[in-house]
């Protein structure tokens, strides 16, 4: 028999194929979730909490009933089912009841007939609060005396790993305490849905989100429905980068449709977008790091506390993953490695591209640098000395087994060629720091270079198994033979579903894939979160090709072929999941076989700074990514580019400003993302050793680059200015010493 | 209020509140949902349109300014040559990933093209600072201008 698979060009895995849904998007016909419609169509908005913390004693809904175009106005009492939903723990009421946690937290949703009316009606609601006294520090949340948000207390997780003997000598110690800000991730479609009544007593909801069946497990319960009767659909998604990961209007477009019989659509605006998804968890990071005169390291010891605000949420991954990386992508024999996830009347974190590796890295990186300055020795050396391989053990005592191409990473990141230097002044304004908007004609530029290496998990970890249900079909029409492709795995933007066509085209030797739209129709394919669907969706994919291929085969046997159509009727149909391999929680001290595997990075980060005016340009980002294989060559240097356009957001501008609780920049006014006149060049390096045991080799590629770019960064800016800039995002009173610089705090007990 | 735009060169009118903004015209009078909502206040661009020829912000007009005036939008362009160079080499360079910003900066950069078929690369960056693109870091936004721009003098020439 001969099945040929699809030679060069032909779409196949290890091309630079377009993206299936290009076209679409490019002409605007491509439908979000923000744009559904349907006839009879109600409009739901959300009245949320201006307080952080406060006793709700009534709330008068007869001015919103009365408003012309109202249909509905629910409260926590009109929850049918269960009144809480949450990823890991049931604890964030669907609709607030007696007390609020976090000032932005649903007290009511409203129907009208349309969002201008909705808008109004919930202005026109009326909640009797009595203020309570928020609890809005992280570390003010763990003395006993402060407030308890919830039964169990304000501690989310804790845990410490120890490794070896913590208490090792060291010739030399260097110290370091590191803060860094909570970003937004920003997505560009809001959040958005449609819910339609269904004649079965049941509900349709079209939605943008990262995980369909995580949605779907939240909901049922909460309309007190069997989840046959709950079916989601996935509508277009502008972004996610963890902000999807959590239900935000799921549960209220479903209550409102089911109540008022009629389709409602909720689609929030930015300001309250900003409001309505979890952030990036602000930390506080102190670190020691010894090592031998010769640079070996000896010994880390590190404590993190993380602001995990109002609910749990995914904070118990973050901190989990923010503490087994604390010691960066180094191998070190001994150490004690703790980290706390606190709740806080701050608005809920949780997941955002990088999970935890993010603030550890900025935190570990710049223990390096210091590490290197007290040794008198040259930082990338110190790195390269130290740096994790296959075969090294972690402290957590997980023996990596995969790739991990560390050295060549640094390597490969340092060779890639420098910008040249620039006079500031013959040049366009547009290119100095600032911009058109630089008052000085560039006298206190100073330009500088920083290096960061750093590392993080693939797919979920500790135990977790999240498989991936894939179901394909090869047929035969007129024009030949066709294969379809059904997930429930969410395109958000990364391109999985062209990395689905490849890997469909390159199994099955056929030209033509169709991808069936996502639903809860077919079992999970997990999240599209942390690096994973590539690996996971990919590998299911894979799988029921390689079933449908071997049906195939046996057809054929020993005949001559002359066309495998000839052997597609009827149809060859295949449902496969895959699993990766199965990984333990941490026991008592940290240890355990906790990740399925890794993806490291590399970055270096050239700035220039005004050094009277605080202001700064990225000349240039240059990135070594550990890819495993790229499937998608153009779509995996995107995944760099764009991760590490959020790492210098992340470094340089980006942070949600909190007073008292109440969010003060909730608008893209005041929260600045990078444009074009803040992304510099960005040189990306491929590393490619395949990964052994998943599909193709292939790691996940979405997040390392946001890993390290921002500690890069930070360390490009103090090569620049000889300032210690501990805390992320750098502002201008940063640069020109305006801040106080935070003497070495002593971590919480 | 009613209002009267023509779009796409088409006289359309709605009955509207006041208030109403033209992007809130287009997606929810209209139906024309290719301009996004992401920001509602003039910082993204995903709502860029033409008005009167002009480029604008659709969220910073109010529907009644286009009274009586032309409103092109992204659904306009079908069978506009330079704009589907611009849609090719966006989908060729690899410039779109999650497309939500994507009509925005098919719109701004015909707009750019239009009056100024061989920007430099600072003129770019400065004629399209007004969207903004969450996902791409721009590297490819960029390479599709470069690229349309290439393919445009070519047709032209």
């Amino acid at each position: 028999m001969s099945i040929t698979t699809p030679g060069p060009g032909r779409g196949g895995i290890g091309e630079s194929v377009p993206r299936v849904d290009g076209r679409p998007k490019v002409t605007g016909e491509f439908p979000y979730a923000s744009d559904l419609n349907r006839e009879g169509m109600l409009w739901g908005e959300t009245l949320r909490s201006p307080h952080p913390s406060a006793r709700i004693h009534a709330i008068d809904v007869q001015g919103a009933l009365r408003t012309p175009g109202v249909v509905a106005v629910l409260l926590a009492a009109d929850v049918p089912g269960r009144k809480v939903f949450g990823l890991d723990a049931l604890d964030q009421p669907v609709l607030a009841r007696e007390v609020v946690r976090y000032a932005g937290e649903p007290v009511a949703i409203v129907a009208a007939e349309d969002h201008e009316l909705a808008r109004e009606a919930v202005r026109r609601i009326v909640v009797d609060y009595e203020l309570l006294e928020p609890v809005t520090d992280m570390e003010a949340a763990l003395r006993p005396d402060a407030p308890k948000l919830h039964p169990g207390g304000n501690v989310v997780r804790d845990l410490e790993i120890r490794h070896g003997d913590p208490d090792a000598p060291a010739d030399v110690w260097v110290e370091g305490y590191y803060e860094t800000g909570m970003q937004d991730q920003a997505p560009l479609g809001p959040e958005a849905g449609l819910a339609v009544p269904a004649q079965d007593g049941g509900v349709d909801l079209y939605v943008a989100t990262q995980w369909l069946h995580a949605d779907l497990e939240q909901i049922a319960p909460c309309l007190r429905l069997p989840e046959e009767k709950v079916r989601l659909h996935l509508s277009g998604v502008g972004g996610a980068f963890g902000a999807r990961e959590d239900v935000s209007m799921q549960i209220h477009a479903c209550l409102l449709a089911l109540r008022t019989g009629r389709p409602v659509k909720i689609a929030y605006a930015r300001q309250e977008s900003f409001y309505g998804h979890v952030h990036r968890h602000p930390a506080r990071i102190w670190m020691r790091h010894g090592a031998r005169r010769d640079g070996t390291l000896v010994n880390v010891q590190a404590r993190l506390v993380m602001d995990g605000g109002a609910y749990t949420s995914t904070s118990p991954a973050v901190i989990g993953n923010a503490t087994t990386f604390a010691a960066g992508p180094y191998a070190v024999p001994n150490a004690r490695l703790r980290g706390t996830a606190v709740f806080t009347n701050n608005l809920p974190c949780g997941a955002m591209r990088g999970f935890g590796a993010v603030q550890a890295c900025i935190a570990y990186e710049a223990q390096m640098d210091r590490l290197a300055q007290a040794l008198g020795m040259d930082p990338l050396a110190l790195r390269l000395k130290n740096a994790l391989h296959t075969g090294s053990v972690l402290p957590t005592g997980q023996v990596i087994h995969g790739a991990a191409p560390v050295r060549e990473l640094i390597e490969r990141c340092a060779a890639l060629p420098m910008p040249p230097d620039e006079s500031p002044l013959d040049r366009d304004p547009i290119r100095l720091p600032g911009g058109a908007g630089h008052t000085s004609h560039g006298e206190a530029l100073a330009r500088g270079v920083g290096f960061a290496v750093g590392y993080k998990n693939l797919a979920y970890s500790e135990g977790f198994d999240d498989s991936s249900e894939a179901w394909v079909r090869l047929s035969r029409d007129a024009d030949g033979a066709i294969a379809e492709v059904k997930t429930a795995a969410v395109e958000v933007g990364q391109g999985l579903d062209t990395i689905v066509t490849q890997i469909a085209r390159t199994e099955l030797g056929v030209d033509r894939v169709v991808l069936r739209p996502p639903d809860t129709m077919i079992g999970s394919a997990g999240s599209s979160s942390a690096s994973r669907q590539t690996m996971m969706t990919g590998g299911a994919v894979q799988l029921a090709c390689q079933a449908v291929r071997a049906e195939l085969e046996r057809r054929i046997g020993s005949h001559a072929v002359p066309d495998v159509v000839e052997f597609l009727d009827p149809p060859i149909e295949a449902i496969r999941t895959y699993h990766h391999r199965a990984t333990q929680p941490l026991d008592h001290d940290g240890q355990g076989d906790a990740h399925v595997t890794f993806a490291f990075g590399a970055a270096r980060a050239v700035v220039e700074v005004d050094r009277e005016l605080g202001l700064v340009r990225v000349v240039q980002l240059a990135v070594a990514q550990d890819v495993g294989r790229a499937l998608n060559p153009q779509s995996v240097r995107g995944q760099v580019e764009g991760g590490s356009a959020q790492g210098l957001g992340f470094a340089l501008m980006e942070e949600i400003e909190l007073h008292e609780g109440r969010v003060r920049n909730a608008s893209f006014t005041d929260y600045l993302i990078p444009t074009t006149l803040d992304m510099p060049p960005v040189l990306s390096a491929l590393v490619e050793e395949p990964e052994p045991g998943v599909p193709f080799g292939a790691k996940g590629v979405g997040e390392p680059s946001t890993v390290v770019v921002p500690a890069a960064v930070l360390a490009a800016l103090r090569a620049a200015t000889g300032r210690a800039l501990e805390r992320a995002p750098v502002k201008p009173d940063d640069l020109v010493g305006l801040r106080a610089i935070p003497a070495l705090r002593r971590p919480p007990p | 209020m009613v209002v009267r735009v023509r779009v796409n060169g088409e006289w359309r009118e709605a009955d509207v509140w006041p208030g109403t903004s033209l992007l809130t015209l287009l997606r929810d009078a209209f139906g024309l949902y290719g301009s996004k909502n992401a920001c509602e206040q003039g910082e993204c661009g995903s709502c860029s349109a033409w008005l009167d020829r002009e480029l604008v912000c659709t969220c910073l007009v109010l529907a009644a300014q286009a009274t009586g005036r032309d409103v092109d939008t992204i659904e306009g362009l079908r069978s506009d040559v330079e704009s589907g160079v611009v849609q090719s080499a966006f989908v060729e360079a690899g410039a779109v990933q999650c497309g939500f910003c994507t009509p925005g900066f098919v719109v701004a950069v015909t707009d750019l093209l239009r009056h100024d078929p061989a920007p430099t690369e600072a003129m770019v960056r400065e004629a399209l600072s007004g969207n903004l693109c969450r996902c791409t870091g721009y590297a490819k936004i960029l390479d599709a201008v470069n690229l349309a721009a290439t393919r445009l003098a070519d047709v032209r020439s």
